[in-house]
């Protein structure tokens, strides 16, 4: 069967991000999937036993300041060189900020279509994509080149086949044209134990009706007894209650999680954009007529400051 | 400095929006079309700077008549001129083949810096920046929620998932831009009626160099086989907390296995 490469997605602090899992899992189903790891030296060796775990049967890894030191254009130089020496089948990225933007160079490097915000690829190349927020579903193709595609977290259950791959070395040779966008600092954010807003399988979502970035505390402990992240609506966002990382809508994240909770959010379609797609949907909302409960599978109209507090204390009684 | 703007006329996000029955292609005509949100924050961050440092700034958009309004509405915030590309062979085209005739005319423009929204709200594909940058060879600062101009030394910060990274290159540059970086002036009467007076210039491909064959549904690299509307959601069970609503949430997550 022939090579499929998959992009490998990480962080130092949590290692393989899950949506890179997916994207092993699903190059399974399409050849034989390797792993390609472009990051600061070492990553690859950090990173080969996950990556083996779900099936992943090489690794190529270009590492070092080189690569890591500026913004993405010479992952895109090496990933453009491996792709024309290996001829895959397909490159798999991650739909996110960093895998749109190496998908984009490698598109106009090698002259190939690309999609983006992939939820599934058949064996033909035919992706199937969601759009506007969700509203539509789209299915279509490569038409030149190979499927080059950006697949999206949350759209395919990792399982794992293992394997245990070798790590070859690439040579990495990146041009001055590369290296015009350099990265001076790295600043990491508090962020805590949750997990990451659009990998996770449970998120707890608050809106204008938090009322305070204090109150938001209520939303943190009903996300952590769920093993959840937070999130928040723009108007929560933009009224300064929590940090614009974790908006979710259409100007923000976009999150497809098995359980969403949305804590005093109307649902405004900005919201729902980022949302509607989530397995199942839970509200409380003061307001009965808020167009949130026309999505919620389940809905509370009420206060949610006793709302939640008897939730809480209800899910401790139950562990 | 010299400062081009990337405006796209967009869909309204407020409101229902579709893809074409007979070609696959965004639903313009009876849509309410509107400029790109993110696009007008990329507008102000463009006046910000000319204010600061002066220059000039042109906003650029390639799309078909009726972009004209966003054209006129993007002027209206203070830019100075506009440049339209404007060919019916342009229908159709894919985002490798769009970044191919944005390059071009902005090859046309001598832009020290290029500024547009990190996405657009129709196809939130986000691809864009990085692959006009890839094309004229320059550096591209995507995603800044803060960018600071110092001579010919740009200076963004870029949200990442873990937190921010500093990222710093000489003009020429492409920066894109999130809604977190400023917060966009609205048009004011005198700015509006200044507008209909600014020069907008129009572009073809011929203009370009750029070939009918190359953009539209003949240059694409990749194709819409079908569309299908998603059936909405319903909503469910709804219930009015009497005392016992969190309890009652927690059983539903529970019989969902959540808990």
């Amino acid at each position: 069967m022939s090579e499929v490469l998959v992009v490998v997605e990480a962080t130092k602090e949590f290692g393989v991000k899950k949506v890179t899992l997916e994207m092993l899992t699903l190059a399974r189903e399409l050849g034989t999937p390797s792993a390609v790891v472009l990051g600061g030296a070492g990553a690859a060796e950090a990173l080969s036993a996950k990556l083996g775990e779900y099936g992943a049967e090489k690794i190529y890894a270009a590492e070092g300041d080189e690569i890591d030191g500026y913004l993405v254009a010479p992952k895109a130089t090496v990933l453009a060189e491996l792709v024309k020496r290996v001829q895959p089948s397909a490159v798999l990225l991650a739909s996110a900020q960093e895998g749109k933007e190496i998908a984009a160079r490698l598109a106009v490097k090698l002259d190939n279509g690309i999609l983006t915000d992939v939820v599934g690829l058949a064996a033909d190349g035919t992706a199937t994509q969601v759009a506007f927020a969700g509203s539509t579903i789209v299915k279509s193709k490569v038409t030149k080149g190979l499927p080059l595609v950006t697949v999206r977290p949350n759209s395919v259950t990792p399982s794992p086949a293992a394997a245990s791959p070798a790590i070859e070395q690439l040579t990495v040779s990146v041009t001055d044209t590369d290296k015009l966008a350099k990265v001076v600092e790295r600043v990491a954010e508090q962020k805590g134990s949750r997990p990451e807003l659009t990998e996770a399988g449970v998120v707890v979502s608050g809106g204008r009706g938090v009322g305070n970035a204090d109150n938001f505390k209520l939303v943190e402990e009903l996300a952590d007894l769920l093993g959840g992240a937070v999130g928040a609506s723009r108007a929560a966002v933009d009224s300064g209650f929590y940090p614009h990382q974790f908006q979710v809508g259409q100007t923000g994240k976009t999150v497809s999680p098995q359980l969403y909770v949305a804590l005093g959010i109307s649902g405004a379609i900005q919201h729902r954009a980022g949302m509607q797609t989530s397995k199942t949907i839970v509200a409380v909302n003061k307001d009965g007529e808020a167009p949130i409960f026309e999505l919620a599978d389940f809905g509370v109209v009420g206060d949610l400051f006793k709302i939640v507090p008897q939730a809480a204390e209800e899910i401790r009684k139950r562990k | 400095m010299n400062i081009v703007v990337l405006v796209k006329q967009v869909p309204d996000s407020g409101a229902d929006r579709n893809l074409r029955n007979d070609d696959n292609t965004v639903d313009r005509g009876s849509a309410n079309n509107v400029i790109n949100e993110m696009d007008e924050y990329a507008i102000e961050e463009a006046l910000k700077i000319k204010e600061a440092h002066g220059g000039e700034v042109t906003i650029l958009t390639m799309g078909p008549d009726r972009a004209t309004e966003s054209i006129r509405k993007a002027l209206s915030m203070g830019p100075d001129k506009a440049v339209h590309v404007l060919d019916d062979a342009l229908h159709g085209s894919c985002a490798v083949a769009t970044s191919k005739v944005l390059a071009a005319a902005l090859g046309q423009l001598n832009a020290d810096l290029v500024i547009c929204g990190a996405e657009s709200t129709d196809g939130r594909v986000q691809v864009m920046p990085h692959m006009i940058a890839e094309r004229l060879g320059v550096a591209a600062l995507t995603g800044a929620r803060k960018l600071t101009v110092d001579g010919a030394t740009l200076t963004v910060e870029r949200q990442t998932e873990e937190g921010y990274e500093v990222v710093t290159a000489s003009t020429p540059a492409v920066v894109s831009v999130w809604d977190t970086i400023n917060e966009p002036r609205y048009p004011s009467f005198k700015g509006i009626m200044a507008a209909k007076k600014k020069p907008v210039q129009t572009f073809s491909l011929a203009d370009l160099g750029v070939a009918p064959t190359e953009v539209g549904f003949d240059g694409a690299t990749s194709a819409v086989v079908e569309h299908t509307k998603r059936p909405p959601r319903s909503g469910g069970a709804k219930i009015t907390d009497e005392g016992e609503g969190g309890v009652k949430l927690v059983e539903f997550l529970a019989t969902e296995k959540f808990v």
